[in-house]
């Protein structure tokens, strides 16, 4: 196994709540390779979300560790982006300012906005409003900001769970190939087990209370994938099995 | 404001023909009320349904009005809209400030919201005769007060304003390492911008309200002087002029608040400003 490019070690994160102090994660343990596309899937309140704002460095009231490259992640880096649920651009700035954000300033990289939206497939469309945008081009531009400053890992929540099923699809395809393209380590959180399967080379089930990793299940089928081939079929039951054992569902 | 210029302005080209396709129309529509109002007083009066010396007809109303033109109504005018201008300009920096202090801090504003809340209770009237004892019949008074009824409304928006931005929208600029002055600048201010802006929209009109309180009660200049000139000289033409005059202002200064609202608030997706 190569080194790990992101090492997670979640002693325990707890939560308070009516009933007193809850732990959400206990004894987590994950590592990533570099370039690895990994989902995390689990019931609603297993501590994913949880898991992804801890590594992402917005949540550090917790008891543990992030590495990145070796190197401890304090708070937001750079080097990681985030992608939520939502896409969250702001609604006052075009969409190239948008994908710009990150770096802030007056001026923006107009070549490289260009070039990512292209590759995102909005083309021509940087001197929109936010509120021009359908749903899944919104959170195509939420992925183009993901990139604008070319983080190591990119982490996804359940980004497409708000898109209908079409465009769903497209964007899993556009995940794989930006990813690829720019090399990028992938940690995605999702509900979708087709999703998971179609994009990772390993699936981690969550299970919950307190939330830790109950399997990991490597997706070996090379790329690209057919959604139909038979391995993939035995992929998404491998992972349902797991999930409920997991007691998911 | 400085700030703000990164801010897009102006609707989508897309959207700019049709929005003046029907401004003109709607525009026109507002003045066929005031219109029917007045052809109706004016009706009313020759035909001898209401006494002249009550309700004098708009004819007459414009008379007195270009009789006062002449003998200093601009100085009138003038007087009134800067003492607006001054009160409003003071009344809503220090809301601005005040706004923003209690929106974004959590300890400022335990410590000086429900103080706030309290003051903007009082009645307007209530300030007057403090305001006369502390500083006498002279400008300072009148600014004080007019300043008083410009800084709630604004300080009310600009703080509601601050507390909503969407905390969805604050994680995006925290992972993007923003804090302090940028991170206001960047996100929390044009976020907050609505609201910002309708609070000052109020903030202006309750500037004209508390003009007329402040000038009723000592002026020998301005709008509210011409009203109590009026009254006390039985002329119901000067008294209808000036109220007239204060509609016009009102509504203009207001027409120019919202003019800027549009042009700031292009971006937001609502029903007002849909594509």
């Amino acid at each position: 196994m190569s080194a790990a490019l992101l090492d997670v070690h979640v002693r325990r994160k707890r939560f308070a709540t009516t009933q007193g102090q809850r732990d959400v994660l206990r004894d987590l343990q994950l590592r990533i390779r570099e370039g690895e596309i990994v989902s995390l899937v689990g019931a609603s309140g297993c501590g994913k979300s949880t898991l992804l704002r801890i590594v992402a460095g917005l949540d550090r009231e917790g008891d543990g560790t992030v590495r990145l490259d070796g190197q401890p992640v304090m708070g937001p880096t750079r080097a990681i982006r985030f992608v939520f649920q939502e896409p969250r651009l702001f609604p006052w700035l075009t969409v190239a300012r948008n994908v710009a954000f990150d770096l802030g300033g007056p001026r923006i990289d107009t070549a490289r906005v260009d070039a990512l939206l292209a590759e995102v497939g909005l083309e021509g469309l940087g001197d929109r409003l936010p509120k021009q945008l359908s749903g899944g081009q919104a959170q195509r531009v939420a992925i183009a900001r993901g990139l604008f400053v070319q983080p190591r890992l990119l982490l996804l929540d359940e980004p497409f769970s708000a898109v209908d099923a079409f465009t769903r699809l497209k964007l899993q395809e556009l995940l794989l190939r930006v990813a690829r393209s720019h090399g990028i380590t992938v940690l995605l959180v999702t509900h979708d087990i087709d999703e998971a399967v179609h994009l990772s080379d390993r699936v981690l089930v969550l299970e919950a209370d307190p939330g830790r990793i109950a399997a990991e299940i490597p997706i070996h089928t090379p790329h690209p994938r057919d959604r139909d081939h038979i391995d993939s079929a035995v992929s998404i039951a491998e992972v349902r099995q797991a999930l409920h054992s997991a007691h998911a569902f | 404001m400085a700030s703000l210029e990164r801010i897009e302005s102006g609707a989508a080209p897309a959207a700019a023909p049709a929005a003046r396709r029907r401004a003109w129309p709607r525009g026109a529509l507002g003045l066929v009320l005031p219109a029917c109002v007045l052809a109706l007083a004016e009706f009313a009066v020759r035909a001898g349904w209401v006494p002249a010396h009550l309700l004098p007809p708009p004819s007459e109303i414009l008379r007195t009005l270009g009789d006062l033109a002449e003998r200093g109504l601009a100085t009138h005018v003038l007087a009134s809209t800067l003492r607006v201008a001054a009160g409003f300009a003071i009344g809503a920096s220090l809301a601005l400030a005040f706004g923003a202090a209690v929106g974004l801090n959590r300890r400022v504003r335990d410590l000086l919201d429900p103080s706030f809340q309290a003051l903007r209770a009082i009645p307007s009237l209530a300030w007057v005769p403090l305001l006369l004892l502390w500083l006498g019949i002279d400008e300072a008074s009148k600014l004080t007060l007019i300043a008083i009824g410009a800084f709630f409304p604004v300080y009310m928006g600009v703080a509601s304003g601050f507390r909503d931005v969407d905390r969805k929208l604050i994680e995006v600029a925290e992972m993007a390492g923003l804090a302090g002055a940028a991170l206001v600048r960047r996100v929390l201010l044009p976020a907050a911008l609505p609201a910002v802006l309708t609070g000052l929209r109020n903030g202006l009109s309750l500037a004209w309200m508390f003009m007329v309180a402040a000038e009723l009660i000592a002026a020998t200049k301005g709008l509210g002087y011409l009203l109590t000139d009026g009254r006390e000289t039985g002329r119901a033409d000067i008294v209808l002029a000036a109220i007239l005059l204060l509609a016009l202002l009102g509504k203009l200064s207001d027409t120019g608040m919202a003019a800027l609202e549009r042009r700031w608030l292009a971006w937001r997706d609502t029903l007002d400003t849909r594509a």
